[in-house]
């Protein structure tokens, strides 16, 4: 029986030659070309990108990508948002979260294509050009951070955890907080920043 | 990770349609575990069938109880007002679980079918019956400290991670699955699978089948508690955690309900321990008899032996926070 996953030795060798899939991933047309040339339908249907509108940061993207990039790919390698940070890719450190639909989210396990129609936040679209959002300033006065990596994401973080109402103590702060790793352990500034940003009396 | 198809369904026959299709296809709700295993090259669907837009994200009352559709998100629920009301326990297991963004992420179908799984699981270069039966147990005899002390085979000794799937099984749940013919409806305790000598089936749903959603029953548990005891305070799996739930009238046990994480490739039940509380006064020599009852027949494989000794002062705790 034709197994979908394992294709037979010619095509798996053909799959391996990195080179031939880099140019195919560029080019999705010339798949389209190979498989009306006999290469089986499934192998050109899988590398067959797809379109994906989205709305990034207020802008209204029309992509086209592969079924397996990630949110957090896409942002950084292909719009050059880079300030959304890749830490574990595995959903373990919380330095790609972003908004969507309003939502923190980890962005690494975020297929793109599960975004069709919706609402992505990055941290480049938190401020109002040149005026920072108040839980970025909160973070400058407090010190939220020493190396700055885990920070994007401590502080998209933050202000979902505020707008969701878990910003009510120190205590739930920690708590709701805890989705954000610090490697450099700036913690208590971050919670200081974060109970000071809630109380500061500016919208968050 | 492997390239593969992507389909969003728009209904629930043809999510499942699509699914019967391909042998090697697969739901996508939030992918947190998903996602997470076909990075690592654990898991290779040949296509994705996105179950994201399917209308399965309401909470209802019904006349006997509460109905959480499948695609309701762990955050949604945990702050649901009815599950807060009715079931203090499920929403403090869902509070357990995970971080915030992921539980904004994960669906309650796929906090289920999440796999029982450990790091020799996740590390193609080991054995691991359960990845590839047949090649061995990494964990037997390796670093095992995560691993179960209940039910486990010489095959594997992997758990369950859920938090909420604890609480379900200590509330009695029951699981409804629309299949390519008809829905049937599972007990939550039966739902998910020992190792065994099939490793690689960590539940009973079949190819093709979808879980619609999750039934609780109305119950008159005054008393409950859900216990996690991790490495840390917040973020982390559970070394083991305790759904404690306690009908207590009068200093009086009228009904027990308990059940285990992290000790089993299951939710594991302690029946046992519960018949014991029965009828008993609630108090501290109640609980640790009935903790040191439930840890009959436990075992341990080296590195967690410190499970044998925490798990009942964890169920005498969840049972004494529960009571007052
Ligand atoms: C870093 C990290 C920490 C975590 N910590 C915890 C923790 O402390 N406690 C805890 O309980 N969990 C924890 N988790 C696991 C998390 O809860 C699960 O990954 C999540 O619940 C899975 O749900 P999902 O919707 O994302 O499923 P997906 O990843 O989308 O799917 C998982 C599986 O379920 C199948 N599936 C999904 N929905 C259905 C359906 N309706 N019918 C049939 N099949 C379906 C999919 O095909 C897939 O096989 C953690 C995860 C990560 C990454
Ligand atoms: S990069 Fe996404 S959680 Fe670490
Ligand atoms: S500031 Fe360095 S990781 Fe947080």
């Amino acid at each position: 029986m034709h197994d979908p996953i394992t294709p037979d030795p010619s095509r798996r060798s053909f799959l391996k030659r990195s080179s031939a899939l880099a140019a195919i991933s560029l080019t999705p047309p010339a798949m389209v070309r190979a498989a009306e040339k006999g290469f089986d339908e499934k192998i050109a249907g899988v590398f067959e990108k797809m379109p994906l509108s989205v709305t990034i940061n207020g802008t209204k993207q029309q992509l086209s990508i592969e079924p397996r990039v990630t949110l957090l790919d896409l942002l950084r390698e292909q719009l050059h948002l880079t300030g959304t940070k890749k830490g574990c890719d595995h959903g373990q450190c919380g330095a790609c979260t972003v908004h969507v639909n309003g939502r923190r989210v980890n962005s690494c396990l975020t297929l793109a294509l599960t975004t069709e129609g919706k609402q992505v936040t990055t941290i480049e679209g938190l401020s109002k050009g040149e005026q920072l959002h108040p839980m970025q300033e909160a973070f400058i006065e407090f010190d939220g951070f020493q190396c700055g990596y885990c920070t994007p994401g401590q502080i998209m973080s933050a202000v979902a955890c505020v707008r969701e109402g878990h910003a009510n103590t120190p205590d739930q702060v920690r708590e709701f907080m805890s989705g954000n790793i610090c490697r450099c352990g700036a913690y208590s500034n971050i919670v200081d920043a974060v109970m000071n940003a809630k109380q500061g009396g500016k919208t968050i | 990770m492997n390239q593969f198809e992507y389909t969003r369904a728009s209904t629930q026959q043809a999510a499942i349609a699509a699914l019967v299709k391909d042998e090697h296809a697969m739901f996508l709700a939030g992918g947190t575990n998903l996602v997470d295993l076909m990075k690592r090259g654990v898991t290779s669907p040949s296509r994705l069938i996105d179950i994201n837009e399917l209308p399965l994200a309401a909470i209802e009352q019904t006349a006997t109880g509460l109905r959480i559709g499948a695609m309701v998100r762990n955050s949604d629920a945990a702050e649901h007002a009815l599950v807060n009301r009715h079931f203090p326990l499920l929403s403090m297991a869902f509070k357990a679980g995970a971080s915030p963004q992921l539980r904004n992420m994960a669906t309650v179908g796929g906090n289920m079918m999440q796999r029982t799984r450990c790091p020799y699981f996740y590390d193609t270069a080991m054995p691991c019956n359960k990845r590839e039966p047949g090649s061995g147990c990494g964990a037997i005899g390796g670093y095992n400290r995560m691993h179960a002390i209940f039910g486990a085979s010489e095959q594997c000794i992997a758990v369950h991670p859920s938090d909420m799937c604890v609480a379900l099984t200590a509330l009695d749940a029951t699981v409804t699955i629309a299949g390519p013919k008809a829905e049937r409806k599972i007990a939550f305790a039966d739902f998910h699978r020992l190792p065994g000598s099939t490793p690689q089936k960590d539940n009973n749903l079949q190819h093709g089948e979808l879980i619609t959603a999750v039934h609780i029953p109305f119950n008159h548990l005054t008393n409950v508690h859900y216990l996690k005891i991790r490495d840390r305070a917040s973020y982390a799996f559970a070394l083991l955690s305790v759904a404690a739930a306690l009908n207590i009238k009068s200093g009086t046990i009228r009904e027990a309900r308990l059940a285990m994480g992290g000790v089993a490739h299951k939710p594991w039940r302690l029946t046992e321990a519960e018949k014991a509380l029965k009828g008993q006064p609630a108090n501290e020599t109640s609980f640790k008899k009935a903790a040191a009852i439930a840890m009959e027949g436990a075992r341990s494989y080296g590195h967690n032996d410190f499970k044998l000794k925490l798990a009942p002062n964890a169920i005498a705790e969840a049972l004494r926070l529960a009571s007052v």
